[in-house]
């Protein structure tokens, strides 16, 4: 197996955004993952997020794991730097490469073997420290690479393929970013393309740890009768909290909308996420209700899916390290290195 | 009674304590008071996994000939734990002397008749002036120390100028400090008769520094332009990512805006910190991790990432015996093959192995100017001896005029002007290709980064031609290494000889010895200490240029002679292993004994009478 690369021709009126790239100039090289992946969708979700926000592809850094999921990021952002780091280490390497250079937008994408199996560690901590970054689970419940065992985020009484029943309690990743003290948390599903690029793009304007649970179900080992990760399970019990539209700068609503049904929140930046709700009572700024809400959706069987969870104020990695404005890669000798004169005192004080 | 001990700067104190009682710095206060008197001093720790409670012993030896190995043996013992009171007499060289706290007796049988015995009831004078429990734990320690200044000649001006210096700032600390010293000092003065043991002022410390190797380590780090530090706690390498924090805020810190020019992160294991040192790396930041055995281990599959990958990544290895607690306390050289070629796959690392803290300094800087120029993982193979024990070594140095050197990366201009930029292209046929540091330029010299499935534009593949192509660099590579690695230090013995030695690390002082030694009894070797692997083909001529060599190694399983046999088609019969690993530093003593008895054995005539 060797790269394909994509054709460069397009369609000459293709839509420009406001640095004159296409969408194409955002795609990657063409995926060698099964037809009708829901990972696709996902890398397409990423693609027209970075269009409809005008992101320079060079500013961002992808970085991924190991598994389908972490193959994915070689179909999207072709003049980004990308890191396939080591199964489940994603979140250390990332951020890692964060320390370096504060400059950068990071995206993290893993999946649900690589984050909640071996890399349940890292996940953790990295959502603890505040890493800046967008981190996408692209969470099928199956390990696809090695055909089909089940994952840690395998719902106890699920069937696999072949027959099996998984016996163990899932792993629920949304929970545990509410917990450990992420900024930004939401679920999405890789067939609702209405609802994900608008999250992917409120969590990339987001200054701290966001993570995006999304769910993408395997069409080779997890889509059948019995599985609870399929196309038609989630579609069933999806239950969307809200919908959003992301808003660069303020502009005037130009939807309709029916009066109490609109909350406006504003980032750090001066960008404003526009929620539209679909759940009466839903606060998403609210942490400990937004997690007893999801225990009890969980309880009835639904999967609640929107944007959980969002703390408009957010402080991250670098604020409480008090790092220099300027990225860490690129001060020179003069403000790294101390100088002879200095070492003079130093060896006069161990005397 | 055998005829006591006589010695004028030459001799080993040895103090045993109970850990966390207070006397770690008043034993250095009474080392480095010698020290300030002119007379060289090495001074070791032997410390256990504890924090408070259980034995722990510091042994000061005072060598006016500037010997700074450990010498083995104990001249003058300071017992001041009850619970290993039987041990600590017992190993007193015989006509040696007990320094005890006299307060409350302890029955004839307990001592020894061949050694001569000083007793100071240091609680009785401790207790008559401080009711304070604490406080007399504490000057308890001064007054021993005063004591011993007065028993030994250590000039009491040295003892309390060092004590003005530590409490500098506290100041109200001093004057009781001094006090209690002084209290020791008059005691001894008024009541013992004098030992045969002397401290005598000298000049032979000249303008050397004592330091610990994990501090200079840490500073070496700092100078070397390491901004990203990611660890986890480890004995013995904690200290040196509490010392880069240290020095950072002392030297990192931006003047105007008060923010740090430098991110450290305690992670949350070793798989964690060296994953995050690599990934600063891969975005351009030098970056660094330190750890013993242990970590190295959990570290494995990333340290084969970087070396695929091609991502510069620094290891601060502090060996130590181990696995678990206990005998990691203690010292080894025991890492060499599981960082020569740590990981899975076929890969090798650059090491360098410091002889003393000045050379973790220097290596400490030197480690990110090759591991960026190499584009690798480079291991700085230090240990517990140098790591947490002050060494007497020679200042730090530092040439302004020196750059950091960033290796091979192309910028935004090379990049304009149209070079050609393939990620694992071999341009200059050094196997070092060129990278750029992420977010570089719009739509030139951004690549993905993955393991070994990649052809030289780094674009995926799983053939094997690209593949085979890439390793056959990747050797290329580490040939170049070879060039640019701190080369072997030889020194030739003052007859030819068809005998050799070498040696590596902490080895180095007691080595020096040793090799005097030998030479008085007319025992001829020439010598070669190695500083670095990949090795240089003069350590490989050096083996073949001698009948024997004897490979001095602190470790059971001769790795380096495995490593050098291996990497350099060497007929292992020519090597023969010179083994010490029970944890404490070797000794000259070891090494003289060994070498000595094994050239016996080959039949070696001295070519000259041994010195009586």
């Amino acid at each position: 197996m060797t790269y394909i690369a994509k054709p460069k021709f397009h369609h000459p009126k293709l839509p420009t955004n406001k640095l004159g790239y296409t969408r194409r100039d955002y795609e990657g090289s063409v995926s060698t993952l099964c037809a009708g992946c829901g990972h696709d969708s996902i890398s397409a979700a990423i693609i027209e997020a970075c269009f409809a926000l005008d992101l320079p592809p060079h500013r961002i850094a992808k970085l991924s794991g190991i598994g389908c999921s972490s193959k994915t990021p070689t179909y999207f952002l072709g003049h980004s730097h990308g890191f396939n780091s080591v199964h489940g280490r994603m979140p250390s390497v990332l951020t890692g490469a964060n320390m370096a250079n504060r400059d950068l937008i990071y995206l993290g994408v893993s999946g649900d073997g690589d984050s909640a199996s071996i890399g349940l560690g890292q996940f953790a901590h990295c959502l603890r420290r505040g890493v800046n970054m967008v981190y996408i689970v692209e969470n099928n419940g199956v390990y696809g690479l090695t055909k089909g065992q089940f994952s840690a985020t395998a719902d106890r009484g699920s069937k696999s393929k072949r027959g099996a029943v998984n016996t163990d309690a899932p792993i629920d990743l949304v929970g545990l970013a509410l917990q450990l003290g992420a900024t930004f948390v939401a679920r999405s599903f890789s067939g609702d393309k209405a609802q994900l690029v608008p999250l992917i793009e409120a969590a990339i304007l987001h200054k701290g740890a966001a993570f995006i649970d999304v769910i993408s179900p395997c069409v080779a080992f997890n889509n059948h009768p019995g599985s609870t990760k399929s196309f038609d399970y989630v579609r069933e019990h999806n239950e969307a909290v809200n919908r959003l539209d992301v808003m660069i700068p303020r502009e005037p609503i130009t939807a309709e909308y029916a009066p109490g049904t609109v909350r406006e929140v504003a980032q750090h930046d001066g960008s404003i996420i526009r929620l539209r709700k679909l759940a009466e009572d839903y606060d998403p700024t609210d942490r400990l209700r937004a997690m007893a809400y999801l225990a009890e959706r969980q309880a009835a069987g639904e999967l609640v899916t929107g944007l959980l969870y969002l703390d408009p104020e957010p402080r991250d990695l670098h604020n409480y390290l008090n790092t220099v404005e300027k990225p860490l890669n690129a001060l020179g000798d003069a403000e790294l290195v101390p100088g002879s004169a200095a070492l003079a005192e130093v060896n006069a004080a161990l005397r | 009674m055998p005829k006591l001990i006589e010695s004028t700067n030459d001799f080993v104190v040895r103090f045993a304590n109970v850990n966390g009682s207070g006397s770690a710095s008043a034993n250095a206060l009474f080392a480095k008071s010698i020290l300030r008197m002119g007379v060289p001093i090495a001074a070791r720790n032997i410390f256990p996994s504890n924090i408070q409670g259980l034995p722990t012993w510091y042994e000061v030896r005072i060598s006016g000939a500037g010997w700074l190995g450990r010498r083995g043996g104990c001249d003058l013992m300071v017992a001041m734990n009850p619970q290993t009171w039987d041990k600590d007499v017992a190993s007193i060289d015989p006509g040696g002397y007990l320094f005890y706290d006299s307060t409350r007796p302890i029955p004839p049988s307990k001592f020894r008749d061949d050694v001569h015995v000083v007793g100071v009831p240091l609680t009785e004078i401790c207790n008559a002036r401080y009711t304070d429990a604490r406080q007399r734990q504490l000057f308890k320690n001064i007054i021993y120390v005063g004591a011993l200044a007065q028993l030994l000649g250590i000039e009491l001006g040295a003892v309390e100028k060092l004590i003005g210096e530590q409490f500098k700032g506290k100041d109200k600390l001093i004057e009781p400090n001094v006090e209690a010293l002084r209290a020791g000092h008059d005691w001894a003065a008024a009541n013992l008769a004098p030992i045969g043991l002397k401290v005598r002022r000298a000049d032979a410390v000249g303008d050397r520094i004592l330091v610990e190797g994990n501090n200079a380590a840490a500073l070496g780090a700092v100078y070397g332009g390491a901004t990203v530090c990611a660890w986890y706690p480890i004995t013995p390498s904690t200290s040196m990512a509490e010392a880069f924090q240290r020095w950072c805020r002392r030297f990192r810190v931006d003047p105007e805006t008060k923010k740090n020019r430098f991110a450290i992160l305690q992670a949350e294991d070793e798989l964690a910190s060296i994953g995050m040192v690599i990934g600063a790396a891969w975005n351009g930041a030098r970056a660094f991790t330190c750890t013993s055995g242990p970590g190295v281990s959990l570290m494995q599959e990333f340290i084969g990432l970087s070396y695929f990958a091609e991502i510069p990544a620094v290891i601060f290895d502090i060996q130590r015996a181990g696995p678990s607690t206990g005998m990691p306390t203690r010292t080894q050289q025991c890492d060499i093959l599981a960082a020569a070629y740590a990981s899975h796959g076929d890969t090798k690392h650059v090491l360098l192995f410091p002889e003393d803290p000045r050379e973790c300094f220097e290596f400490g800087a030197a480690a990110f100017d090759l591991a960026d120029r190499l584009q690798t993982t480079v291991f700085v193979m230090s240990d517990l001896d140098i790591g947490m024990n002050e060494w007497l070594c020679r200042p730090f140095e530092w040439d302004d005029k020196r750059r950091l050197d960033r290796g091979k990366v192309m910028t935004y201009e090379d990049l304009e002007a149209g070079r050609e930029f393939g990620r694992y292209l071999d341009v200059d046929g050094d196997g070092i290709p060129y990278r750029t540091y992420p977010g570089t330029h719009p739509t030139k010299g951004s690549f993905f980064t993955r393991g070994t499935s990649r052809d030289r534009y780094a674009r995926y593949t799983e053939e094997g031609g690209p593949y085979v192509d890439n390793m056959q660099r990747l050797l290329r590579k580490f040939e170049t290494a070879k060039r640019l690695v701190p080369g072997p230090v030889r020194r030739d013995a003052s007859e030819p000889t068809r005998y050799g030695v070498i040696y590596f690390g902490s080895t180095s002082p007691a080595m020096a010895e040793a090799l005097a030694a030998l030479e008085q009894r007319g025992l001829h070797l020439d010598a070669m200490r190695v500083r670095a692997f990949p090795f240089s083909d003069e350590v490989i001529d050096f083996v073949l240029g001698h009948d024997q060599v004897f490979l001095v190694e602190q470790n059971r399983d001769a790795q380096l002679k495995s490593l050098l046999v291996n990497e350099g088609a060497i007929d292992p019969a020519r090597i023969i292993s010179v083994l010490h690993y029970d944890g404490t530093p070797i000794t000259a003593r070891f090494i003289i004994d060994e070498i000595a008895e094994r050239m016996a054995a080959l039949n070696v005539v001295p070519l000259k009478k041994a010195v009586p």
